[in-house]
């Protein structure tokens, strides 16, 4: 006796384990922020002062935009995943879950985009 | 259709403290989701255009921006401690009841110590000079 479909067995597919893909993937960011975030606490908080041009002329310094931009990219992927695991927990309405997932998928995107440009221009450009 | 029944649900535990650090982990990672978001603004505001920044700076320096900014910063050191406890576990370690309610009890003391240093460095250190 089998539980696969007719269609299933002559697809020959199978799961292939992409099923863990995105647990797997949460994982991975996570090792990857704890030095990230580490560094981040310990840059931060030894800036001299949060005015702009010592922000500025922080996040164009040395390996600061290189991790700044390691650290957006992961970030972003890390976060877009927790939240689609709450919004799936916790949003039963079909067209309301989609609605969720799609707007967090893209506002990640876009800040993370956003991020990205303004650590680039930091750091290959003229300071303002 | 009639409403299906449902199985027992969360009402159905005892409360534990336990919970609460797992509750907390997943409330703690929607604020650093949210902290993303204005930390990536904060950036292309450095980039952007000084008024902006200005405002933001502004926001953060006053006296509830600075308790918005420190409650973020403990939320963002206690889903990173969270998230080491859950790597842990993920191997398979420590998973036992008693390992699991004293590594909560430990998760909250390191989150308050890290907390303390971070919130000093930020607030009466470099923020408090400008």
């Amino acid at each position: 006796v089998t539980l696969r479909s007719p269609l299933g067995r002559v697809l020959g597919l199978g799961a292939a384990g992409h099923g863990v893909h995105d647990w797997w993937r949460q994982r991975v960011t996570s090792i990857a922020l704890v030095p990230l975030g580490v560094w981040l606490l310990i840059a931060l908080s030894s800036l001299s002062s949060f005015d702009r041009a010592t922000v500025v002329a922080w996040i164009g310094s040395g390996w600061t935009p290189v991790l700044l931009a390691i650290f957006l990219i992961v970030a972003a992927q890390h976060s877009q995943l927790g939240l689609r695991v709450i919004i799936e927990d916790y949003v039963h309405h079909p067209a309301l879950k989609t609605a969720m997932l799609l707007f967090v998928n893209f506002t990640h995107v876009l800040f993370a985009a956003a991020g990205l440009f303004a650590v680039l221009k930091l750091a290959v450009g003229a300071p303002p | 259709m009639r409403e299906r029944p449902l199985s027992p649900h969360l009402s159905i535990y005892r409360f534990r403290y336990s919970l609460t650090s797992s509750i907390a982990n997943r409330f703690t990672g929607g604020v650093a989701s949210v902290a993303f978001v204005a930390f990536a603004l904060w950036l292309a505001a450095a980039a952007g255009n000084a008024s902006a920044f200005e405002r933001l700076h502004a926001t953060f320096s006053h006296a509830g921006g600075r308790v918005v900014l420190a409650l973020v910063i403990v939320a963002f050191i206690y889903h990173t401690l969270a998230g080491i406890r859950h790597l842990i576990w993920d191997t398979g370690r420590a998973l036992e009841r008693a390992q699991s309610q004293s590594s909560a009890w430990l998760l909250f003391a390191a989150t308050v110590m890290v907390s303390a240093v971070v919130l000093y460095a930020v607030f009466f250190r470099a923020a408090g000079a400008s």
